[in-house]
């Protein structure tokens, strides 16, 4: 293990979190969601935007696709008119939170004292009612004839109609369940659990319940995966300060404290290359995670682990040790273990398969609202100390083991 | 499908999206013109290089050279598409991620043919077949697989 004045991470804390108003389709102007998440997490944190002196934000300024980034840092840094001693953002990092860790560097060097990180998206507005084909190549109504040629990684995937991460995921998922033998029956769990929780969560998608049956009657996607297996695009934006603990006194509330991070990634960093199909980067970023800290898999008392897809988070649970390898599919049968007020409460917001694709930055929030007590109607109900957020999935994973002493 | 895909091919493919061909990535687009795969090799240590880039990640040599491979590979894993991404194949189409027989940390995604769907397992031996796009300034041969004779 690191020795303990190593791991500076502990040197940050999460003071404030803040969101937009959430939607399928919201037509509003992605700067301004992204803004009222800002701050929102400013004042949660008792701060003003003169005591933010960092930005971090996942990925930066993109046009393609549409809607999957509302803002860059300058954006932000100029509507805000904010001075900064460390700013940065972009899409190869460790998972979307990996700007989070990036922040929690950039607070442990004393770059900054108060950094605010964002996500923000609006690829529901921008898909349409034609949903994810408007932004696949030639879709929407550009159709065949002004689809460009496909390079960089694009050229391995896009001449075989594989265009979407909906098809590279299922492929991981079909390797775990041919290596494992595990189900579509324990898949479905990662969704109806969500779905569960979503109810009681205000800001989510989609809340009307569902059962196995509806499960197995939605249409295919992409063999394992159903509809009900694939996120549902949504307009949001989520934000989080990232302070150092020596200026935690200022703010308002007591803060969540980063025990540990993970960021690595020790395969080929690539969709199809990755060494071991059955798993992904999560399997490493959780293996650093774990050898910073005295805690164990066992301490973890509430779990937010990304579903962009279904898999992803059955990945992260093995990934994370909470169950072992293999045997995630067993070990979420059922329902009840992950279940709210279950032994091990899992994506408590009902994650982005239910409560909407905000991409990441939810789980975090979600850990956060959590161990601050502040989940209301959907509040665990032993109130926990001790979370683990894994975010992201294929080659782009990252973790944040965060406790709060009530 | 579009016209240009289809006036000098008497047996058509489907639409598909063509790789940006460049001077990294002309020899493995191109190969199937004799009916072989190639894939950069080092000529050093012999390890077999993909997707193309200029030296080898093992030794760091930068004499590698496109080299023709048996075309034999195992499915890794697959997925039955049933989602109208795009315009191309009609699903649902099987694509699957398949590993070289030469070195099976060489993989292909790519989609498997002349199969039925249901029927394309993990393990499977498939070997490769090319679908031609003529196209300009090089025709484009995409590597596609089909189930192993005697498989």
């Amino acid at each position: 293990m690191a020795k303990s004045d190593e791991i500076l991470e502990r040197r940050a804390c999460i003071t404030g979190i803040g969101q937009s108003v959430i939607g399928r389709r919201l037509f509003r102007d992605p700067l301004e969601l992204t803004i009222d998440a800002v701050l929102a997490a400013v004042e949660d944190a008792g701060l003003t935007t003169d005591d933010i002196d960092g930005l971090s934000t996942y990925p930066g300024p993109m046009e393609v696709p549409p809607g999957f980034s509302g803002a860059g840092a300058y954006d932000v840094m100029d509507a805000l008119r904010l001075s900064v001693g460390w700013y940065g953002s972009g899409l190869e990092t460790s998972g979307q939170c990996g700007s989070v860790i990036n922040a929690c560097m950039a607070v442990a060097t004393g770059l900054a004292r108060h950094v605010v990180c964002f996500r923000s998206v609006w690829e529901g507005s921008a898909q349409g009612s034609k949903g994810r084909a408007a932004v696949m190549p030639g879709g929407g109504d550009g159709g065949a004839a002004r689809i460009p040629r496909a390079g960089g990684f694009q050229q391995w995937t896009l001449p075989f109609s594989a265009p979407s991460a909906a098809i590279w995921i299922a492929m991981f998922a079909q390797r775990h369940f041919d290596r494992y033998g595990t189900t579509r029956e324990q898949l479905a769990q990662i969704a109806l659990n969500g779905r569960k929780n979503a109810a009681l969560n205000p800001n989510a998608i989609y809340t009307d319940p569902m059962s196995m049956d509806d499960y197995f009657a939605a249409r295919m996607i992409s063999t394992p995966f159903c509809l009900y297996d694939c996120d549902v695009p949504c307009d949001g934006a989520t934000a989080f300060v990232v302070s150092h603990v020596d200026a935690a006194a200022d703010t308002r509330k007591t803060p969540i404290h980063i025990e540990a991070v993970g960021a690595a990634i020790r395969g080929r960093p690539s969709w199809d290359q990755f060494d071991d199909l059955s798993t992904m980067s999560n399997r490493d970023a959780a293996a650093q995670l774990w050898t910073r800290t005295d805690l164990k898999p066992s301490d973890v008392q509430l779990v937010e682990a990304y579903d962009g897809f279904s898999f992803i988070t059955l990945s992260w649970l093995e990934a994370l040790g909470l169950c072992k390898v293999g045997e995630g599919g067993p070990f979420i049968e059922g329902g009840t273990r992950i279940a709210r007020d279950g032994e091990l409460p899992l994506n408590t917001h009902g994650g982005q398969l239910s409560a909407g694709r905000l991409h990441g930055y939810g789980f975090l929030h979600e850990a956060c609202v959590q161990l601050w007590g502040e989940g209301g109607a959907r509040q665990v109900p032993r109130r926990p100390e001790v979370a683990v957020a894994g975010v992201g999935g294929g080659n782009t994973c990252g973790c944040l083991l965060l406790t709060h002493r009530n | 499908m579009t016209a240009e895909a289809t006036a000098a091919d008497t047996t058509p493919a489907p639409f598909r999206i063509l790789p940006r061909i460049d001077d990294r990535n002309r020899f493995f687009w191109t190969s199937g013109a004799d009916g072989r795969l190639r894939f950069l090799r080092c000529q050093d240590c012999g390890y077999f290089v993909h997707p193309p880039i200029p030296l080898c990640p093992k030794c760091h040599s930068k004499d590698v050279a496109p080299e023709a491979v048996s075309g034999r590979a195992t499915v890794a894993t697959y997925t039955i598409n049933h989602q109208p991404w795009m315009p191309g194949l009609e699903p649902p189409f099987v694509v699957a991620i398949v590993e070289i027989e030469e070195q099976p940390d060489v993989r292909l995604t790519t989609n498997i043919v002349n199969c039925a769907p249901d029927d394309v397992r993990s393990g499977m031996p498939v070997t490769v077949l090319f679908e031609h796009h003529p196209d300009e300034p090089d025709d484009v041969y995409l590597p596609l697989f089909e189930p192993a004779k005697g498989a």
